[in-house]
């Protein structure tokens, strides 16, 4: 494939590609996302490529490989388009059936959503409540597009955000429209993002830095790894049109390293890029130079924090640098370095063909756009989905969720990981939205919504939560370092019938010194669920300290 | 992994201190561990002083400086897992290899670890052995999981 | 250079560019306590002693003086009763693991802290990582090094490298506050190299050698 040369060959490449494609034909997608692929989805993806050879169908039928649908719950999933019929627990031995049926236009009943209360079916995806109440922008795409495969994106009209970008706007233009957007980080802290790019694009130094926080250590949290998987190139174009508006020359991306499939489809993405020419220099001839690296974590939470990000890829131990340095202006081998996380970047295509006037329509009145959130815990339909900022929580837990599990009744809501916090399911018709999760005293994180049910003791999950916070601190800092175990410990003891007169007042001079004399947010939020626990929850916590009076 | 090859991962990396991590990943992947000897090759190939390779190799847990087993055996404890009886799942693991987390047994057949979360909460609580998922998990199909690895 | 203007504790302070809060501070004579900072080192920022309060346009927060960029106008609280119960809390966490390190019983009796307040672990290292950082900085040895994370993070001697260059220095040992970097040291001897360390150069041939001081190991850290 030889390198695309300008904006005009790009549209006659795409142009010849939809060419090529009958919208008639009848394609197969098969999810290959995370708690699918666990469910064998790919016994069943091969079972229908065998079928379709042994029947020789491949006029007639395309089997497609696809990144994560988003109902992870009810998985394998397959949707079959045209129509989007939503087929459900698939197994190999169901695909001679939904072959056939295919071929012919009709619907394999057995196989297609049905309510556990009705037992009314759902067949399109436009009718499956877990679905119908999302407003997809992102994640959309996932189920048209195989991540080996670049014509699929460009069928779905990707890297034209790239072109608009670079052929019809200065950098300062670009800019802008993400500063107008008003899009804020999704990796947890909310920042505008279009600031933090000013910030960087203003330093002083040349050399520039942009990088992908592909590293999700935050419990629950799977989204960015369905999005960066199943849509490798929608994060890159979003990277280099962000890395254009700074002027950054080199980007990383940033992400686990037990995740073969995910490295497979980054390195695939980066070469067919490079390959494509909008990867290198002077991409599409718009005189713009512009490569990426991949980089791995090791496999430790706090290398998700920025700075400590940064300090790994420079090859050191991943230590926070406190913020007052901040990365914007010196960050990776102390040059001017812009991260943001996956979902961040991907709604940088969107905004710049659509616009900032579009992206600011959807929402509430600080927080634009869409989030992907992962939903979890003791609910009946965990999995993927994106709904618009301002969504009330409701919807997310009922609606899309269908509930609690097991026919349980819900207790809590928990945000953010072992960084957010909890809160009681009176609260429920609260917005999804940044600062009003915050004040609630449940941020919003990276996304991971769980669900708690009347069995949860919340003693219990504070305890668990500063457990796996314990072996993820990196130890540099007195407060995180010493603060957590000690608290830790006040918790264990308590959930084990030795809580002591005093443990109370411990705990809320910790989590008060812990949260304001840490090094990096990994110590200073450790005690937010604590804070959320003790806010709500105060009186399951007092049960377990003996009264005056009392012995234990 | 012989020797050869982990002179060749080095070779790849020599001269490049920021390429420390991704060497030892390599390294890591291939040999299962982290032999001291070739610590400080890389340490001096790479030109990063001992001590640093060292604190490295001993602070991300992807990394062992011990032989690791024939078949790695993982409990998610993820939230989601925990949520949905990782706890149980963990017991039941420990007691039937009889290894707490991080350990090898002497026949050098499991090395087991806990951690989380591996992006496949919809199907907690999981075991993993040698990167298999097997999701849904209940402490009774422990034992037969764990018998297809010799 | 050019000057800069703030104000500490009510007194306006003259600093220069490029200082941090707890430089100008410490040239006007206001005292703010530290345990990992050294003047010959890189500042940490992993005590967290030295926090103030910091309030720039309306804002507070805490930050470590030892790292932060002083500017014009902002206004540093060096106590106060939040910054005085960050630094007792430290301390008691400290006291922790070595509850008798001559700094850190001063710096209880300032702060009312409490030495038997949480668990005790007594390892006697409060990682506050002046040995690690001295031999990498100052004596470009690299002998001593941290390992693993969090809570379990701690210090450990090379035993290849600590075998030549050790015995002849001996430096880390007084700077560390609660005596436990020469034990640390002595240990790795006794069961790494034992009877094999380098002994230094007799002093007639040297050109210049530091008197060195031992400090007395007590029972306690003895029986460890």
């Amino acid at each position: 494939m030889p390198k695309l040369q300008s904006a005009a060959e790009l549209k006659k490449l795409r142009a010849e590609i939809l060419a090529k494609r009958d919208p008639a034909k009848p394609c197969i997608a098969v999810c290959a996302g995370a708690a699918c692929d666990g469910m064998d989805s790919a016994a069943v993806a091969a079972a229908f490529l065998a079928e379709v050879a042994k029947q020789k169908l491949g006029g007639k039928l395309e089997v497609r490989t696809t990144g994560c649908h988003g109902y992870c719950e009810k998985g394998p999933n397959v949707v079959v388009t045209p129509g989007e019929i939503c087929y459900f627990e698939v197994q190999p031995a169901d695909v001679p059936e939904i072959i056939a049926a295919t071929l012919k236009g009709e619907v394999v009943e057995r196989l297609v959503y049905q309510d556990p209360n009705t037992g009314a079916k759902a067949v399109h995806m436009n009718e499956v409540p877990f679905y119908k109440h999302q407003t997809r922008l992102l994640i959309g795409d996932n189920p048209k597009i195989d991540p080996m495969r670049i014509e699929d994106y460009l069928a779905v009209d990707g890297y034209a955000a790239l072109v608009k970008a670079l052929t019809e706007m200065t950098p300062e233009q670009v800019l802008d429209e993400v500063k107008k957007a008003n899009l804020r980080g999704r990796g947890g802290g909310g920042f505008p993002a279009g600031s933090k790019w000013e910030t960087t694009r203003n330093a002083p130094e040349k050399t520039k830095y942009v990088i992908v926080n592909g590293h999700e250590g935050e419990s629950a949290a799977f989204m960015d790894r369905a999005m960066l998987t199943g849509n490798p190139h929608k994060v890159l174009e979003g990277l280099i049109i962000g890395a254009y508006a700074i002027g950054a020359q080199k980007g990383f991306m940033y992400t686990r390293h037990d995740m073969p499939l995910l490295e497979k489809h980054v390195r695939n993405a980066l070469a067919e890029a490079a390959e494509y020419g909008l990867l290198g220099k002077n991409i599409l001839g718009s005189g713009f130079d512009f490569e990426c690296e991949l980089h791995f974590d090791v496999g430790i939470f706090v290398s998700g924090e920025s700075s400590a990000l940064m300090r790994s890829i420079e090859g050191n131990p991943p230590e926070p640098r406190p913020k007052y340095i901040r990365t914007s202006v010196s960050g990776i081998w102390d040059k001017p370095s812009n991260l943001n996380n996956v979902e961040t970047w991907a709604n940088v295509p969107q905004i710049i063909t659509k616009g900032a006037e579009w992206f600011t329509s959807i929402g509430s009145e600080r927080s634009k756009g869409t989030k992907l959130i992962s939903l979890s815990g003791n609910v009946v339909n965990s999995g993927i989905v994106e709904v618009p900022m301002g969504t009330p929580l409701r919807t997310l837990v009922f609606d899309i969720g269908g509930g609690v599990r097991d026919g349980k009744t819900l207790k809590a809501i928990h945000f953010g990981g072992a960084m957010g916090g909890s809160i009681p399911v009176d609260l429920i018709d609260a917005p999804l939205d940044f600062d009003g999760m915050s004040k609630l005293g449940a941020p919003i994180g990276a996304g991971g919504l769980l669900l708690m049910d009347e069995d949860t003791d919340m003693v219990e999950v504070a305890r668990y939560l500063l457990d796996f916070l314990v072996n993820e601190s990196c130890g540099k800092c007195v407060p995180c370092r010493e603060g957590m175990p000690q608290m830790l410990h006040i918790l264990t003891n308590m959930t084990e019938g030795k809580g002591r007169t005093g443990d109370l007042e411990r705990l809320e001079d910790l989590a008060e010194v812990t949260g304001l004399g840490s090094l990096c947010a990994l110590g200073k939020t450790s005690a937010d669920p604590l804070k959320s626990m003790l806010r709500y929850f105060k009186p399951e916590y007092e049960a377990r300290i003996p009264s005056a009076g009392e012995t234990k | 992994m012989s020797e050869k090859d982990i002179d060749g991962i080095i070779e790849k990396y020599r001269g490049q201190p920021s390429s420390l991590i991704h060497a030892l990943v390599e390294i890591q992947h291939q040999n299962h561990w982290l032999p001291r000897e070739v610590l400080h090759q890389v340490a001096d190939a790479l030109r990063v002083p001992f001590a640093q390779v060292m604190q490295i190799a001993s602070f991300y847990k992807a990394f062992s400086l011990t032989p690791k087993g024939r078949h790695e055996v993982h409990v998610c404890t993820g939230m989601t897992c925990h949520l949905r009886g990782a706890p149980k799942l963990q017991a039941k693991v420990e007691e039937l290899t009889g290894l707490k987390d991080g350990e090898t047994d002497a026949d050098s057949r499991f090395t087991f670890e806990t951690g989380a979360c591996l992006g496949s909460c919809s199907i907690g609580p999981e075991l993993i052995v040698d990167g298999k998922h097997y999701g849904r998990m209940t402490p009774e199909k422990v034992a037969d999981v764990l018998k297809r690895y010799e | 250079m050019s000057e800069i203007v703030l104000k500490i504790d009510d007194r306006e302070v003259k600093a220069t560019a490029g200082m941090t809060v707890l430089q100008a501070a410490q040239q006007a004579g206001i005292h703010i306590p530290t345990l990992c900072h050294h003047e010959k080192l890189e500042a940490f920022g992993g005590c967290r002693l030295c926090i103030v309060e910091v309030e720039v346009r309306g804002w507070t927060s805490y930050v470590v003086s030892c790292l932060y960029p002083v500017a014009k106008d902002i206004v540093v609280r060096t106590r106060s009763a939040k910054v005085d119960k960050i630094r007792k809390v430290i301390v008691e966490e400290l006291m922790a693991h070595a509850p008798d390190a001559p700094e850190l019983v001063k710096l209880a009796e300032v702060y009312g802290a409490d030495r038997d307040r949480f668990e005790r672990a007594e390892s006697f290292c409060i990682v506050c990582g002046l040995c690690v950082r001295y031999c990498n900085e100052v004596k470009q040895k690299n002998a001593v090094g941290f390992i693993d994370n969090g809570a379990l993070r701690e210090i450990s001697f090379i035993p290849e490298i600590a075998k030549d260059e050790c015995w002849a220095c001996q430096e880390c040992f007084t700077i560390c506050p609660t005596s436990y970097a020469q034990a640390a040291y002595l240990l790795t001897e006794a069961l790494a190299f034992p009877g094999q360390r380098k002994e230094p150069v007799p002093a007639t041939q040297q050109p210049e050698l530091k008197p060195r001081r031992v400090i007395p190991i007590t029972p306690v850290m003895a029986a460890r």
